[in-house]
């Protein structure tokens, strides 16, 4: 069970550059470890920290107001790259509870919504004006799931697939949900092995004198 | 009117819609690997929930399993272990087959998958790892996904998604001399974006892919990824059977017959219609090498690094200017002839027997360059032993490249704190991530062929393979 989606206003970081890949929202030395949080001080580690590990005042997310920022605005295909859930997972660690970009990774957007983001596509213009509207206005958004809008000065439409919104707003477990299918899944099973049979493998399979190169 | 190839997989996946446009598909084949299989596993257990289909979950570990000659169940990477225990410990209560690191099947999830036969084409194949879309070079709809999506076809054998947009991307013409997949692939990213298939199903058809032997159509999908999109699939053909026979996990006898005549139904149909369309010429393509930090970061060899004060848009030209300045670039500078210091042949995208037989045409009777650090990694520990069969680690050695055991290695381990490139050392590598810091903190990853390594290895230079001169 995820915490329900509600109305939110918060701070907006902008972090406007393309293709910001998930080995930079979260590189590979500050994920290993066999859980799914703690996370939040790995993000953008590379970024966010000099060597040696004190604060890169340069990054946006150690400046005011952005330290408790609940929004990221961001460039073209972010999140693309390694398909790690840690990514979405320090995000959300950090605070962020909505991302807005033109496009995003196909297989971080699923991991935002499986962890309780919001990853809003829009088109670049529209990004870069609700970016230009927030540096007017306290760098505050409201975020309103339900009624499918942002809110800085003007308003802004976003569209979230149903499902996805559906399960964002109560907080829906996925596997809980297919679980209600399971009679469906079943009898898919039953006729695909008549229809497919060599996909079902047999618990002993005979590799002796078979080919592998 | 007629159904794509994806389309055709689709239907015989749909489950049943269960919200507009959402649909459960049925996952054939669910892959796991140390990193997300054990979180995975730990969460399925912790939450007692039990696999639904043990016989079609696989797993092997390769991530962060170290690749130094005679390696045990050892990683450098800190906190490597604990993964490789997990996965390790949790696999066995639940009856899931399992390649370890004394199986003579472990090797890089991707490439195992292939060679042990268990993506066959129609099916739909999943691992949480990016690019399992490389199985879509057998006819498979593979994608990556995150552990939670993982939990969930542990216990359901099913996933929840919405139907992707289609596009066919033709590659028409014969590719010339050494020019390869690998360069394929590069080139269309390198024309179109690293988001210019964003959330496609792309196709690769056209002749120079039917051309392609099976290995070169794993490397071309490998890439799909890269591409922004969610699979890239090539219709199975002569070749892809001829590939698949007899192989561990392949159907035999007169399910083969069944399977083979299911698999000749699944090419799209000729009045099927795409969403989308893109088409790119190869017979004048030149090798490709990156210059950034991105894929798209590409151009020929023969070509300049760009000039990002020509691009409009002032995202896109600040994101070109920071790759370039990690890259230690200057606009306008040919990439030719930059030295290197390091170079590398593994990973799912270049690190099968083609691959290693066609560096060791550069290799052969030939020394790496003074001062640079070669390093091979076989893609499994199958393709290890074939090509030691062949005597192709004599002619690596000889050469002065390291010769591995098989592991995701420096595309992995770099990013991960384990073994890397010296930091700012800048790599010819047949990896498919340039990205900052992946190779190593500060280090320069200049993606290219097997072919184009071996011979920048051997000249200490990016070199053009064209005029390198193969044996």
């Amino acid at each position: 069970m995820l915490t329900p989606f509600t109305r939110f206003t918060g701070i907006a970081a902008p972090l406007l550059r393309n293709n910001i890949d998930t080995d930079q929202i979260i590189p590979g030395r500050e994920l290993m470890k066999v859980q799914k949080e703690g996370f939040g001080k790995g993000l953008f580690a590379g970024l966010r920290y000099q060597v040696g590990g004190a604060e890169n005042p340069d990054f946006v997310l150690n400046q005011e107001p952005f330290r408790k920022a609940q929004v990221l605005i961001a460039g073209e295909n972010f999140g693309c790259g390694s398909s790690r859930e840690t990514a979405a997972w320090a995000l959300r660690d950090f605070g962020f509870r909505c991302l807005i970009a033109p496009s995003f990774g196909a297989i971080f957007t699923s991991n935002c919504f499986r962890t309780g983001l919001l990853p809003i596509s829009l088109e670049p213009q529209v990004v870069q004006a609700i970016a230009a509207e927030l540096d007017d206005h306290g760098h505050l958004i409201a975020v309103d799931l339900q009624a499918g809008v942002l809110e800085v000065a003007s308003t802004f439409a976003f569209q979230i697939p149903p499902l996805q919104r559906e399960m964002l707003l109560r907080g829906l477990d996925a596997v809980d949900f297919t679980l209600t299918f399971e009679t469906d899944i079943g009898d898919f099973q039953a006729r695909d092995r008549v229809a497919r049979p060599w996909v079902y493998l047999s618990a002993i399979c005979s590799r002796l004198s078979r080919k592998i190169i | 009117m007629g159904s794509t190839l994806f389309e055709k997989i689709w239907r015989d996946h749909q489950i049943r819609e269960v919200a507009d446009s959402e649909y459960l598909l049925h996952i054939d084949r669910n892959f796991l690997h140390e990193i997300s299989g054990a979180v995975s596993l730990k969460a399925i257990d912790e939450a007692k929930r039990p696999v639904r289909n043990p016989n079609l979950t696989f797993a092997t570990i390769d991530h962060l399993v170290d690749t130094e000659p005679g390696r045990g169940m050892t990683s450098k990477i800190p906190g490597g272990i604990d993964f490789m225990r997990e996965l390790s410990a949790r696999v066995g209560p639940h009856s899931i087959r399992f390649f370890d690191l004394n199986s003579p099947d472990q090797g890089i999830v991707h490439v195992i998958a292939a060679e042990l036969g268990l993506v066959l084409p129609g099916t739909t194949f999943v691992c949480g790892d990016s690019h399992t879309c490389t199985v879509g070079g057998i006819g498979a709809f593979g994608w990556g996904i995150g552990s939670t999506d993982s939990e969930h076809v542990l216990v359901t054998q099913t996933l929840l998604q919405s139907r992707p947009r289609t596009m066919f991307v033709k590659f028409d013409g014969t590719l010339p001399s050494g020019v390869f997949a690998k360069d394929m692939i590069l080139a269309l990213i390198g024309r179109h974006s690293a988001s210019g298939g964003s959330g496609c199903a792309l196709e690769f058809g056209g002749p120079a892919v039917r051309q392609l032997t099976v290995e070169g159509r794993l490397t071309l999908c490998n890439m799909a990824v890269e591409f922004g999109a969610r699979t890239g699939i090539v219709a199975p053909d002569d070749a892809t059977y001829a590939y698949l026979f007899d192989r561990p996990f392949a159907p035999s006898g007169h399910n083969w017959d069944a399977a083979v005549a299911y698999w000749r139904s699944l090419p799209s149909d000729p009045d099927a219609v795409f969403d989308a369309q893109l088409a790119i010429d190869v017979s004048q393509l030149a090798p490709q090498v990156t210059w950034g930090t991105s894929p798209e970061h590409v151009i020929g060899v023969d070509g300049n690094v760009p000039n990002p004060a020509i691009i409009q848009e002032t995202v896109s030209r600040r994101s070109a200017e920071q790759a370039l300045a990690y890259s230690g670039l200057s606009p306008g500078q040919p990439i030719i002839g930059l030295p290197i210091q390091a170079a590398f042949i593994g990973s799912c995208t270049n690190a099968r027997i083609e691959d290693l037989r066609l560096a060791a045409r550069w290799l052969r009777g030939r020394q790496i360059a003074r001062g640079v650090r070669a390093i091979c990694t076989p893609g499994s520990n199958a393709i290890k032993r074939a090509a030691e069969a062949e005597g192709l680690h004599r002619i690596f050695l000889d050469a002065g490249f390291e010769w591995r055991e098989s592991g995701c290695s420096f595309c992995m381990s770099g990013g991960a704190g384990g073994e890397a490139f010296a930091p700012g050392a800048r790599v010819v590598t047949s990896t498919n991530r340039n990205f900052v810091g992946r190779q190593g903190p500060g280090v320069r990853s200049h993606l290219a062929s097997p072919a184009t390594v071996a011979a920048s290895a051997v000249m200490g230079r990016i070199t053009d393979v064209r005029a390198a001169g193969a044996h």
